[in-house]
């Protein structure tokens, strides 16, 4: 079995992902299996979701050649593939309308989500407007602290945002808040996960509606550049920018892939978000993967000042190229991503999210390392900018000390 | 019934299919009682679920199902919830399970742990299974792990003689119910309502359709139910058709208010106990 054939009918990659849900939802899972692979072989239902993709969304999104942010990379030739562009600012966008489509036609008139970010639950709650679907999203109460904007965005679609004061109130707490209302309404109700993450089929269903990414790269670079990338660069919290910008390279083994978790304050410490490299196999939110665990199975709680990236699980493809070693895991640090935030936004004039600026950061490491091995070899390399800054200027402002003041005033006679 | 036939069925009671076997001989159905290891304290645990074996007059649970905290539990309701995360911020351990379930064997009960398959996962299935069976416990109940994803622990009980409950639900299909089933060990856990745990005011009226089918997918295997019951004439009502009845977050709730008016008075623990058990003999069968 090729590895891009995972997962196996049961949802296993290898010793990761499978269900390990209650029972209760046993059945809905089978329905939105069932549903999912009929979708993928209905012509009506692909031409709908192009159709969307292209005149909702904005598809296909630019590839940009980041030539000044380059420089800083010893040379390497540095291209944006910028899903900050899509509509509601990131890549959920595209699982969204994927999904919202299977919502209809599953006859399901209720969606819910988690958000780490919010970013997934704006995406949610404007394609639960576009269908009119009732909407309701669970978010800690931590995040819903650092990402006031995208609550009020949520609000302002006509979701309902519930604060989830339980546990480290982040993104895993939320999620344990959406399995329970979704046991409960499951009839109703499509849960809308927004990671590559959770039982099975939902780490196949994400990344399938997330592959547009790698698809619309590949197609570029090819065509622009007459080759493949040395290198595609995505960060990972579950992992659902970074598995739709990895799959059409999958099969590709000249293209590196660099996954880039959240290394918080160090995963020496206790203090970061990186599953894999600071973590062990366990099961979590329905799948067997890489957890922050202690030594009795209790999952510990992550810290990273990416909310979207806050999360102590990992999605469980990711594990498998992990394990099998065709793609590379590292952690970056709070502090090398917000200095590459800063690096992106001056030398190219892209804010990028929090959370894509670790994908930044660490494709600058890659960059200096592969160019100082090899000074003449200008590799090409590809990072995801998954979604927008916007949302994070609160904690930008915080971090830098900027106070939101002019710097200077004039005008006025002294 | 042929003798090869009973030993079968025998194999499939298990040790805690047994119990239910007697009780149902004795025209009643059994109580089960849930409680969380670890709250208010390690030791109050034990002492609760010693007082939930007793309630006042030695009439009380038959089964102790022992719940292990964790930190992301997805079945358990705001009550249960509540007990299990004070119990994790007060040390309890996956280890604590042990005591407890010879602790409940020492009162004269049957053990059964319920736990989240990580906790499992993390300890090592066999030798979680080993450990459990060297402590007394009777078995595991699943919540988060179907027969699906079981195999290990399938090989796991059988090599110490271990229980397996697994739970159906009323979302289920007849098929999965049968498969269900047919991977039990004991009995079959049946949720009466879709949802989580918690107290409610009526008993669904989705418990006697499940049971119905479980007793048609297999009539030989006992049925509990859980999710709801919270009172005496609710557990007179379930025990008109199910082999077990559970309860859980009433019992908790006797918990959270002691705990929370700095008392271990286990009274009225056990006076919901007596309640309880009293409602499992009054039905009308």
């Amino acid at each position: 079995m090729k590895l891009s054939d995972y997962p196996d009918p049961r949802g296993h990659f290898d010793a990761f992902g499978g269900r390990f849900v209650p029972e209760a939802l046993m059945p809905a899972l089978q329905e939105l299996n069932v549903a999912f692979q009929q979708a993928q072989n209905d012509p009506a239902f692909l031409a709908e979701l192009h159709d969307l993709q292209v005149n909702y969304a904005g598809r296909p999104s630019p590839l940009t050649e980041a030539t000044r942010f380059s420089e800083y990379c010893g040379g390497a030739q540095m291209l944006l593939k910028r899903e900050d562009l899509n509509h509601t600012g990131s890549h959920k966008i595209n699982n969204v309308l994927g999904q919202g489509l299977l919502t209809r036609r599953m006859g399901k008139q209720r969606v819910i989500a988690e958000t780490g970010a919010g970013q997934h639950g704006v995406a949610t709650a404007t394609i639960a407007a576009l269908f009119g679907f009732e909407c309701r999203i669970y978010m800690g109460e931590v995040d819903t602290e650092r990402q006031a904007l995208n609550v009020a965005r949520m609000q302002l679609l006509g979701a309902e945002v519930v604060s989830v004061a339980a546990g480290s109130r982040t993104l895993k707490d939320a999620m344990n808040e959406a399995m329970r209302d979704w046991v409960t309404n499951v009839d109703t109700t499509h849960y809308l996960i927004g990671s590559a993450s959770g039982p099975h089929p939902f780490p196949k269903l994400v990344r399938e509606f997330q592959r547009i990414i790698s698809t619309e790269t590949r197609a570029t670079v090819l065509e622009r550049y007459g080759r493949l990338p040395d290198a595609v660069c995505a960060c990972v919290g579950g992992g659902s920018n970074a598995i739709g910008i990895f799959a059409d390279f999958i099969d590709s083994p000249e293209v590196g892939l660099y996954g880039f978790e959240a290394g918080g304050e160090g995963v020496e410490t206790d203090r970061h978000a990186a599953s894999i490299n600071g973590g062990s196999v366990g099961v979590l939110h329905g799948t067997r993967t890489y957890v922050l665990q202690d030594e009795d199975g209790q999952t510990t709680d992550s810290h990273s000042i990416s909310a979207g990236l806050d999360y102590p699980g990992v999605g469980p493809q990711h594990a498998q190229l992990a394990k099998t070693g065709r793609a590379h895991y590292e952690p970056v640090t709070d502090a090398e991503a917000m200095d590459a935030f800063r690096l992106l936004c001056r030398t190219e004039g892209i804010m990028p999210a929090i959370e894509s600026a670790h994908a930044v950061a660490g494709a600058r490491r890659l960059a200096l390392r592969l160019t100082a091995a090899d000074p003449a070899s200008k590799p090409m390399i590809v990072i995801n900018i998954s979604g927008r800054g916007d949302k994070d200027v609160d904690t930008a402002m915080a971090y830098f000390g900027i106070r939101g003041k002019a710097d200077h005033s004039m005008g006025e006679l002294k | 019934m042929n003798t090869a036939e009973s030993n079968a069925l025998d194999d499939r009671l298990g040790i805690s299919g047994q119990t239910l076997k007697a009780t149902k001989g004795a025209g009643r159905a059994a109580l089960v009682g849930y409680l969380p290891v670890g709250y208010p304290s390690v030791a109050g645990s034990l002492a609760a679920m010693r007082a939930v074996v007793e309630g006042t007059d030695g009439l009380g649970a038959d089964m102790v199902e022992i719940g292990m905290p964790y930190s992301d539990p997805m079945m358990d309701g705001l009550v249960i919830q509540h007990a299990t995360t004070k119990a994790l911020e007060r040390g309890v351990h996956t280890r604590d399970l042990f005591t407890a379930a010879e602790t409940v064997a020492d009162a004269g009960a049957i053990p059964m742990v319920m736990i989240y398959w990580n906790l499992v996962h993390r300890y090592g299935v066999e030798a979680f299974a080993r450990d459990l069976a060297a402590a007394g416990g009777a078995g595991l109940i699943t919540p988060d792990l179907t027969p699906d994803e079981a195999q290990e622990w399938m090989a796991a009980s059988d090599l110490y003689g271990l229980d397996r409950v697994f739970l159906i639900a009323p979302s289920s299909s007849d098929e999965r119910i049968a498969t269900t089933m047919a991977a039990c060990r004991g009995w079959v856990y049946a949720t009466s309502v879709m949802g989580v745990t918690g107290v409610r005011a009526q008993t669904s009226s989705a418990a006697p359709v499940i049971v119905r089918r479980a007793r048609q997918a297999d009539p030989n295997l006992p049925v509990g139910v859980g999710l709801g019951v919270s009172n005496g004439d609710q557990a007179a009502e379930v025990a008109a058709y199910a082999d077990a009845v559970i309860v859980g977050s009433a019992l908790v709730k006797c918990l959270i208010a002691a705990d929370d008016a700095g008392s271990d008075d286990l009274r009225p623990l056990r006076e919901k106990v007596a309640d309880l058990a009293s409602g499992v003999r009054r039905q009308a069968r």
